[in-house]
């Protein structure tokens, strides 16, 4: 049984900037967890540190043990780490150069997978889970760019779980898309809960209330609070959590 | 008083625009002198023989440069062999690992390459190919235009690469793709078609080169025999024939000319018509 | 820094930086990272190899030169194949006289003209105008040599020279029978061939001037003259004399044009109708018909001098337009 994500004592720079103090939470297996916290706090940050993309920047590191599963995914091949950790990201970005088939299956051709049928499948199942296989099954050969925003998202999304992994972060991923769109991202995520352990990041308090079962709020790199959505929003614990909540800060 | 001041500078404004005015203006009327002279000669002794013949011996009236064009196209060709590899794959390093002085080294290097006279770079060939191989051969020009074109290249590839952007770099490696598949798979495909416009404009450049052929491809009358032999080159034949005593030989120049400018400007216009937007300064 | 289609290296636009750093993503496959980076590297270093590897194998086939005629080899004007004598003056001096006279002609009009294109002109004028300037950059050596043996010769020989020589004939500038090829001929050639690199790469560095600084002056009422002078040129000048540099960097190597118009004849003389030869076109014009090694190693050591002179003129004006304009490496993007 997936076990989902352990963090413990996370602490994260840029440079000398610390951005991360010792940030210590669980996200269950086959559950949606989301970040909120205002512009700044962190929370862009500690979900790149989940996928190990945060060492990539120069001059970032961090400190603390991030548990995938059990295992210490510093003591791992960042490499297998984000093929078990997916990520969607705020702007969508297929990639230029591919067709719309051609983006959901580069994950898996870049990792080797060659048979046509198993890569066709995997495709379309994607595609199906991201809600938007009906959109562009007669167009897989136009280029990714070729769709609407929203529609890129979803073809973003498509690839990210083409690969299978086990979690899938999502960094604010509907703040670039209109509202409808966003409410069909929304809806997504619900489906994809049953395969996924999801990770949210969001500015959006009404959608982290909609669409998710733990909240973390994050301030200024720390994490005042961490619980089940539903009590995080009713009867938060923390006089910051519930100032933000109610929009005295934002 | 400052009224007048005032008409004073405008009068001096508006000389010094008449003079800009004037100075462009003169700049151009040679580009309107030689392109028109070459449509005037040129067309008139371009014909089908043109492109398809060889060379009459000294003082017949007639034939062609076929073989020259053939050439040139040839010459091209090796000289990508050893131009692309080094300016595309040396481009990928300078985008993606050269924030450092090796990447300085590089770049200052290929810049000092670039401004070398071409006859510099052939008298390199001659050394390292024509006098091993103790002839003229197609291979000596081919490595010489290939050097000449390794800066273009270089260059254009560096900077098409930095253009892909942060966040396709970062999808891939989202994905669990190992950072050269990354490069290789995924950003270097993205920048495929600046590249390639690159590609061909230092192609077009290298096209109308003679000085560094003069004493590496060396020019012949025939049809290739082989990469080993010397070669015929349109620009090459284009010289011979226009310091040579013959009238005919003067009108096949002027049609050579047109022929080879005709090659270098579409290509030129085509690329700058592909990539309208991307090489604009900020203003 | 990129290259135009001429060949001239102008400033590249900002672009944001160069992102992950390769160490940093480390891992697992680190060897397959290692080797292509690796690659890469040895690519690229195959340039300066290439550049080291020139040097090295014109100075070992140049050597029975240098060893027989050593530093008086720059200094003597005696050009003699049979008797091997071998003096490179007369080409050193048709080198420099040929090139200064160009960047006379040429730097007033590209700058002039640069600022017009600039400054003064509407969009939809200066877009073509530019445009055609290019285009002139884009003309093979060779179609010049062309049009210059054809018409800027005879031109020159009944027209121009005959008027300048009973106007200023005074002068031994002008004086001398008026063959059309010559030194004028060359200077003039050379001139049309430079204008578009330095008004190219002039016209990168205007463009990188801050608009802030212009319309501080336009705020003190300057006219477009004066803002141009007092806010634009001053700010610009290091990179328009690395433009210029340039130019002169790009005469000084141009071959196939010159060989044609420039009379061949290995003299030194005051006048600009007289025949002259330059170090590139004796290169041209005797390389094949070298008979003796001496000849060829000489012939090679002039070869040598050139790529000598113009890696330290290029050096020099690259490394005053990047501090104008940015090498493109340096510069951080947004």
């Amino acid at each position: 049984m997936f076990e989902g994500i352990s963090v413990e004592k996370l602490v994260a720079w840029f440079g000398q900037k610390q951005v991360l103090n010792g940030i210590s939470m669980k996200m269950g297996a086959n559950l949606v967890t989301a970040i909120i916290g205002p512009s700044g706090c962190g929370k862009s940050t500690l979900i790149r540190c989940l996928n190990r993309l945060h060492e990539t920047v120069p001059g970032a590191r961090q400190s603390g043990r991030i548990l995938l599963d059990g295992r210490d995914i510093y003591q791992m091949d960042p490499v297998e780490v984000r093929r078990t950790i997916g990520m969607v990201f705020q702007k969508p970005n297929p990639f230029p150069a591919m067709s719309i088939y051609d983006n959901v299956a580069a994950g898996l051709r870049l990792d080797g997978v060659r048979e046509r049928r198993r890569v066709g499948e995997s495709v379309e199942r994607s595609l199906k889970m991201a809600a938007l296989w009906d959109e562009v099954v007669d167009r897989l050969d136009k280029p990714g760019i070729s769709l609407s925003g929203g529609q890129q998202q979803r073809l973003c999304i498509a690839r990210a779980i083409a690969i299978e992994p086990q979690v899938l972060l999502m960094d604010e991923p509907c703040s670039a898309l209109d509202p409808i769109s966003t409410g069909k991202i929304e809806e997504l995520i619900q489906g994809l809960k049953k395969d996924l352990t999801i990770v949210i990041v969001t500015h959006n308090m009404q959608q982290a209330a909609r669409v998710s079962d733990h909240t973390g709020f994050l301030l200024m790199g720390e994490l005042i609070e961490f619980d089940e959505t539903r009590k995080i929003f009713t009867n938060p614990r923390d006089k910051r959590t519930e100032d933000y909540i109610t929009g005295r800060f934002g | 008083m400052t009224v007048n001041r005032y008409r004073r500078r405008k009068a001096t404004n508006l000389l010094i625009s008449a003079l800009a005015f004037l100075c462009v203006a003169v700049t151009i009327i040679p580009l309107v002198l030689i392109l028109g002279h070459l449509l005037a000669q040129g067309a008139k002794a371009v014909n089908l023989d043109f492109f398809t013949q060889l060379p009459k011996p000294v003082g017949e009236v007639g034939g062609g440069m076929g073989n020259a064009i053939v050439g040139t196209l040839t010459l091209i060709g090796l000289a990508c062999l050893v131009g692309l590899p080094i300016g595309i794959i040396g481009g990928i390093y300078l985008a993606e690992f050269g924030q450092n002085k090796t990447g300085w080294l590089v770049r200052f290097m290929a810049d000092v390459l670039n401004g070398t006279p071409s006859i510099v770079i052939g008298i390199f060939a001659y050394t390292i190919v024509v006098l091993p191989m103790k002839r003229f051969s197609a291979l000596a020009g081919g490595v010489a235009l290939g050097i000449i074109m390794i800066p273009t290249v270089i260059r254009a590839t560096e900077e098409l690469i930095k253009l892909v952007p942060v966040s396709v770099r970062e999808a891939g490696l989202a994905l669990g793709i190992p950072q050269w598949k990354v490069i290789l798979r995924i950003v270097v495909p993205s920048a495929k078609a600046g590249i390639v416009t690159g590609v061909l404009l230092a192609l077009a450049r290298i096209a109308g080169e003679t000085a560094p052929l003069l004493f590496t491809a060396f020019g012949n009358r025939f049809w290739q025999q082989g990469l080993d032999q010397p070669i015929a080159s349109l620009p090459l034949q284009i010289f011979t024939y226009a310091i040579s005593p013959f009238e005919d030989w003067h009108r096949q120049a002027w049609a050579g000319a047109l022929v080879l400018i005709a090659m270098i400007l579409i290509t030129s216009i085509l690329t700058r018509v592909a990539t309208k937007g991307q090489h604009h300064s900020v203003k | 820094m990129t290259y135009s289609s001429k060949g001239v290296a102008v400033p590249a636009p900002e672009v944001s930086p160069t992102p992950v750093a390769l160490t940093r993503s480390g891992g697992g496959s680190n060897l397959a990272d290692r080797l292509f980076k690796g690659t890469t590297l040895l690519f690229a270093l195959s340039v300066v190899a290439i550049m080291a590897w020139m040097a090295g194998a014109m100075l070992r086939t140049a050597l029975p030169a240098i060893k027989t005629f050593g530093w008086h080899f720059l200094f003597t004007s005696t050009w003699d194949p049979v008797a091997e004598r071998f003096g490179a003056l007369p080409f050193i001096y048709g080198t420099l006289v040929s090139s200064l006279l160009a960047l006379l002609i040429a730097v007033p009009l590209s700058l002039g003209g640069t600022i017009f294109l600039v400054e003064l002109a509407p969009n939809w004028l200066a877009q073509p105008i530019a445009f055609l300037i290019e285009l002139l950059a884009s003309i093979p050596s060779v179609v010049y040599g062309l049009w210059g043996i054809f018409v800027l010769a005879p031109w020159l020989r009944t027209t121009v020279q005959p008027t300048l020589g009973a106007l200023l004939g005074f002068l031994p500038l002008f004086q001398g029978p008026a063959y059309g090829v010559g030194m004028l001929a060359a200077g003039m050639i050379l001139a049309i061939m430079v204008i578009p690199f330095i008004s190219g790469v002039s016209r990168e560095v205007l463009l990188a001037v801050p608009n802030s600084q212009r319309e501080a002056a336009l705020a003190l009422g300057a006219t477009k003259w004066e803002t141009i002078r007092t806010a634009v040129l001053p700010y610009s000048r290091s990179g328009i004399i690395g433009a210029i540099i340039l130019g002169l960097g790009r005469a000084l190597g141009e071959t196939m044009a010159v060989t044609m118009v420039i009379g061949n004849r290995p003299e030194i003389a005051l006048s600009l109708f007289a025949p002259g030869y330059t170090m590139a076109s004796v290169i041209a014009n005797e390389f094949t018909e070298a008979t003796s090694d001496l000849y060829l190693a000489a012939l090679i050591e002039i070869g040598l001098l050139l790529f000598g002179v113009t890696i330290i003129v290029n050096a020099f004006a690259r490394l005053l337009v990047w501090s104008v304009a940015g090498n493109g490496a340096a510069k951080v993007g947004e």
